[in-house]
């Protein structure tokens, strides 16, 4: 067994990491489907143009601290923007409009993308301290593997404790509860949702820091596979549970990377693995590991 | 007009009369379109302006049967698919499998010791029908196995993905899309796909030819025009149907259409189903259009875009789509593409701004535009007909006649 | 709201028929002949494509016109772009088309060539492929020639290089799904390398995909000895840079699309051993270096383009000589006719920059070098290794 994972330990830690990020990314997608019922199909570009910023930034001569603040401040009000303009005039609209609203975002943010970058592939500055080569067991990586999964933890931690105990989460679970109701009990419904907004760009921002420093090439597309990822792990987890996003992200990175592992013709099916887990869980339980059981309302 | 034809059939009300005359002006201006694109293929003499117009119109017509076939899925029974651009996928290889000369075999599938599969349908044909037929009869029947073998698929992934509602069922039928192409790309299936290769060589539009008296008549424009109409007309026919009928209560309310006594399974399967028949059509066609298939251009890029057009010509308008489809296809391929080129299209203005990828971020803000702003698109779920339209003027002229008596009375 | 839209669109409709009507023909007093550009400008192989790009406008600049029937023609290049995807690939073709070529250039990226090879056959246009190197592009076609090497030659010289050089038994290779450039290479790399008993072990990748690691750990267990990956700039880019991360000390072999200086920057500082195979190494001729070189710094958009800095890729010396060998077919035709270009260039020879140019009978120029370069992970620039030839 420990011989087992030794040799595979490269592996492991390589899905570890992938899998820290989906998280981050999943996070953005659980909680504004738990509140909207809106799979936010732009999530994964907002994820790219944050890497795009940073590219943007440095490039413009910015100190690294300065860029990543940049980084995540932009992400943000870019998320937020998005809701403002794109979904909230949609707030009543069948739920296909918003659908197709979000998939429009995320064509405009890509043809931007390309637009600005030229079509070319962009290179993402080096994180000085994230891109550190450190061996462990043997196993040599980046220092932004090890990272990954802490830091996601950490913010994890904080984001459960921030929407168990603070006002606005308790605010933000009423209304993922029942929209109408929470409305007239009194909350604020549009600035619980941008608030969501925030924390989802925010983590992706975060995301997409660790992401690109792994993988150091940003282009247009570069979002649209992380995203599709991340939203098939909230899925996994149970869509409106973070602790299940997390956990359905960390699998579906490990798997992918043991699949990759096992060579021979399967890896050409890593992604379509992701699909397949996809189907049988909504087929298995439609609810996710940590999903509450919804009920049908007529 | 046509007196006789009434009295002969007194009941008739002036509704039916408008849609006997629409349908006759339907089928003129139908003829007349016929013979343009003839004249068009064999007589006008090429020009910059008609190398640019046929290829538009050719892929107009394809990217209209496939708006149509998935506006039939999406738009009237509410179905939330995303999986259009696996099932053209699927179409469009089995199109072109079928349709490889055998000759052909060892250059296309050279790495994959000439194939497996060791005939050809319409060289079959050729070899009993003379050529020219041979290519015509072949594609038809390559183009009816392509809608088949789609239907099939759907038919598999219907089973599962079919419990699932809206925004589940979207994203399963997205990630079946792309299984699909995963398979197609998989050198365990080289001898039949070619793998991640492309297929080639197959018959195309431009085999669309007879010869009479010596001659050489050219249909490669016309081809994709009659099979996207009657393709087109059989979706109409549905969509009035009784089927059509209970698709569009299934969109209205799931829960109300099972009351009233609809298997909802059997007909949103039925819908799924008959529209992946028309988008493995839509697929073969442009396998002939493009003379070259590859798996990997059938992104989930593909499906959005047609999603959009869907939306762009309004969600439940089979005549929207039509449209939009034609306009999206001639501003992206033709009257747009300027923006690229850092030119403007009159004088020699150069505009800085203007360089690769400003056409496309001009297409999606205008997108966005209508998505927000013009969320019926432009036909709403209305169609443009003769009919209607003769109804309009009709009821004009009335209310203006009724207008100058009231006038007159007073 | 609606009638507004419909406004807007009739408009767009009015200014673009304006448009096609009124710039056919040149303007009486300059004669024109036109040359097409037929290359990806975005999309996965827009780098490659832009550099290639640079190597016809900066020969346009040196030769910007050229005599036919004793009348000075003036030489304009027309572009399009075929965004590296087959799918736009004919509407591409038929816009060069439209706009009246005589001779089109292009593609970088075998696939789209092969794409847009029917659109250009139909209308009679001869094209002149620079660095696809798929042996399909020409194969069984009158009018696609190609001045550049083809995968059957340069998978054998990877192979040969492999044994020889590198000493290797077993060889990694690792393509994208999907991508018939990188599958056929590899392909041909394999019977080759197998002629030679070496052992080959072949995975691929699926498109887009970012993260290399799990396949470079492969190819560290299976104990191979080099590994080859003819992929697209982008993923070469990654593949350099998590080899380095995780530790994967084994040579990288990569193919023509490889010869790109962000491919050799990212290696820099790092302890990867690289190789390249391509159809030029840089300081074959100073001169016209020299020359391209100042003209690309002179303008900070070709310096994007080139990507940052003025280094040569291969690409763009195989542009600019794709363009002088359209020249000789012109002049050899005498004609700006697309059908008298076509029939004169199987006949056309030229001595380029990166060699001797003449076509054999399927279209494909006579070509048995191969230069193998590696980067310099101190200085960042392409070091030359050998010279392969063929047998």
């Amino acid at each position: 067994m420990i011989d087992f994972l030794h040799n595979n330990l490269q592996y492991l830690l390589s899905g570890i990491s992938v899998g820290g990020q989906y998280a981050l990314i999943a996070i953005g997608y659980t909680m504004v489907y738990g509140i909207l019922r809106l799979i936010n199909f732009a999530h994964g570009d907002v994820f790219m143009v944050a890497g795009l910023i940073m590219i943007y930034a440095i490039a413009g001569g910015l100190p690294m601290w300065l860029a990543i603040v940049l980084v995540l401040v932009l992400t943000v009000v870019l998320g937020v923007v998005i809701e403002k303009v794109a979904y909230k005039p949609l707030r009543s609209a069948p739920r296909m409009s918003v659908m197709i609203s979000a998939i429009g975002v995320s064509y405009l943010l890509q043809n931007c993308a390309l637009y600005f970058t030229g079509g070319l592939p962009r290179t993402y500055p080096v994180i000085p301290f994230l891109t550190k080569k450190v061996t462990i067991w043997g196993a040599t990586t980046k220092m932004v593997t090890i990272v990954t999964p802490i830091l996601t933890l950490v913010l994890i931690v904080v984001l459960v404790l921030l929407i168990k105990y603070t006002k606005i989460g308790m605010a933000m679970r009423a209304v993922s509860k029942d929209f109408e109701t929470s409305q007239l009990m009194g909350i604020k419904i549009n600035s619980v949702i941008s608030f969501t907004f925030v924390i989802g760009c925010f983590l992706a921002a975060v995301g997409s820091l660790l992401y690109f420093s792994n993988y150091q090439t940003v282009v247009p597309t570069s979002g649209a596979m992380p995203g599709l990822k991340a939203f098939v792990a909230a899925v996994f987890g149970g869509i409106g549970s973070i602790p299940g996003a997390v956990i359905g992200a960390f699998i579906i990175g490990i798997c992918e990377n043991i699949i990759k592992g096992i060579g021979q013709n399967w890896t050409i099916f890593s992604d379509a693995f992701t699909f397949v887990l996809l189907i049988v869980i909504l087929l298995v339980k439609p609810t996710g590991i940590f999903g509450e059981k919804a009920t049908d309302k007529v | 007009m046509n007196g006789t034809m009434q009295n002969s059939k007194p009941l008739q009300t002036p509704e039916e009369v408008a849609k006997r005359q629409g349908m006759w002006l339907t089928i003129v201006c139908l003829g007349i379109l016929y013979v343009a694109l003839f004249a068009l293929d064999n007589f006008v003499k090429p020009s910059k302006f008609t190398l640019m117009l046929i290829p538009v119109l050719k892929k107009g017509a394809i990217y209209s049967l496939l708006c149509v076939s998935m506006n039939l899925l999406n738009g009237f029974t509410g179905l939330f698919s995303l999986g259009q651009a696996g099932f053209m996928l699927v179409g469009a290889y089995a199109y072109s499998i079928f349709s490889i000369p055998v000759a052909q075999h060892a250059s296309v599938y050279q790495y994959f010791n000439g194939g497996a599969i060791q005939f050809s349908i319409p060289e079959a044909l050729g070899n009993v029908l003379g050529v020219d037929l041979g290519n015509f009869l072949g594609a038809i029947i390559c183009i009816i196995i392509a809608g088949l073998v789609a239907a099939v698929f759907a038919a598999l992934i219907g089973i599962p993905v079919l419990r699932f509602k809206s925004d589940y069922l979207a994203i399963a039928t997205l990630g079946f899309a792309e299984i699909i192409r995963a398979i197609f790309q998989w050198n365990g299936l080289g001898t039949i796909t070619n793998g991640s290769n492309l297929l080639r060589k197959y018959t195309s539009f431009s085999d669309m030819k007879f010869a009479i008296g010596g001659q050489v008549f050219k249909f490669g424009t016309i081809f994709p025009f009659l099979i996207a109409m009657i393709c087109i007309i059989l979706i109409v026919l549905l969509i009035n149907s009784s089927y059509g009928r209970a698709f569009k209560a299934i969109r209205d309310d799931e829960v109300a259409a099972e009351a009233m006594g609809i298997n909802l399974f059997k007909h949103k399967m039925l819908s799924f189903v008959i529209s992946s028949f028309f988008a493995g059509v839509g697929g073969a066609l442009l396998a002939m259009f493009q003379t070259t298939v590859q798996a990997s251009a059938f992104m989930s890029a593909m499906t959005y875009e047609i999603l959009l057009i869907v939306v762009i010509g309004g969600i439940g308008s089979v005549s929207g789509s039509c449209i939009a489809a034609f306009l999206y296809i001639a501003c992206s391929e033709w009257w747009l593409r300027f923006l690229d080129s850092g030119k403007l299209p009159f004088g020699n203005i150069e505009v800085s701004f203007f360089r690769d990828g400003f056409r496309k971020v001009v297409f999606s803000v205008v997108i966005m535009i209508i998505v927000l702003f013009f969320s019926k698109g432009i036909m709403g779920n209305k169609e443009l007909s003769f009919a209607g339209l003769i109804r309009k003027i009709k009821s004009k002229k009335a209310a203006k006649a009724a207008k100058q008596e009231e006038g007159g009375a007073a | 709201m609606k009638k507004f839209l419909a406004l807007v669109l009739a408009a767009l409709m009015v200014f673009s028929l304006c448009a096609c009507g009124n710039d056919d023909g040149g303007s009486g007093d300059e004669k024109v002949i036109k040359i097409g550009v037929y290359e990806p400008q975005t999309g996965k192989n827009g780098a490659g494509g832009k550099q290639e790009i640079l190597g016809m406008q900066y020969a346009n600049e040196k030769c910007p016109t050229v005599e036919i029937g004793g009348e000075t023609y003036k030489v304009e290049l027309v572009y399009a772009d075929n965004e590296s995807v087959n799918e736009k690939a004919v509407s591409a073709a038929t816009e060069l088309i439209a706009e009246g070529v005589s001779v089109v250039l292009g593609s970088y990226g075998s696939g789209v060539s092969i794409a847009a090879s029917d659109t250009f056959k139909e209308a009679g246009v001869p094209a002149i492929g620079v660095t696809c190197t798929n042996p399909q592009v020409t194969e069984g076609n009158e009018h696609y020639f190609r001045i550049c090497f083809l995968d059957p030659f340069q998978g054998t010289v990877q192979a040969n290089f492999a044994k020889d050089q590198l000493k290797a038994t077993k060889v990694y290779c690792l393509g994208e799904l999907g991508n018939d450039y990188d599958q056929g290479l590899i392909n041909y790399f394999k019977e080759a390398a197998e002629d030679l008993d070496m052992e080959v072990i072949t995975e691929s990748f699926p498109a887009d995909n970012s993260d290399f690691t799990s396949y470079l750990n492969n190819a560290k267990k299976a104990g191979a000895e080099a590994i080859f990956a003819p992929c697209s700039i982008q993923y070469a880019q990654l593949i350099v840079e998590q080899a380095d991360a995780q530790g994967v000390e084994i040579p990288l072999l990569g193919s023509d699309t490889w010869d790109n200086n962000t491919i050799v920057g990212a290696t820099v500082g790092k302890s990867t051993e690289l190789y390249v195979s391509t159809f030029y190494a840089e300081g074959g001729n100073a001169d016209f270096e020299a020359g391209i070189k100042e003209w690309i710094k002179a303008d900070s958009k070709r310096l994007e383009n080139n990507g940052g800095d003025d280094m040569l890729s291969a690409v763009t010396v195989m542009g600019y000589d794709a363009y002088m060998v359209a020249i000789e077919a012109i002049k050899a035709a005498d004609s700006a006719d697309a059908a008298a270009v076509m029939a004169a260039l199987p006949g056309v020879t030229y001595t380029g920059i990166s060699g001797d140019i003449s076509f054999n009978d399927t279209g494909d120029a006579n070509r048995d070098t191969a230069y193998i370069k590696t980067a310099n992970t101190e200085t960042g620039v392409w070091d030359f290794v050998v010279v392969q030839k063929a047998a």
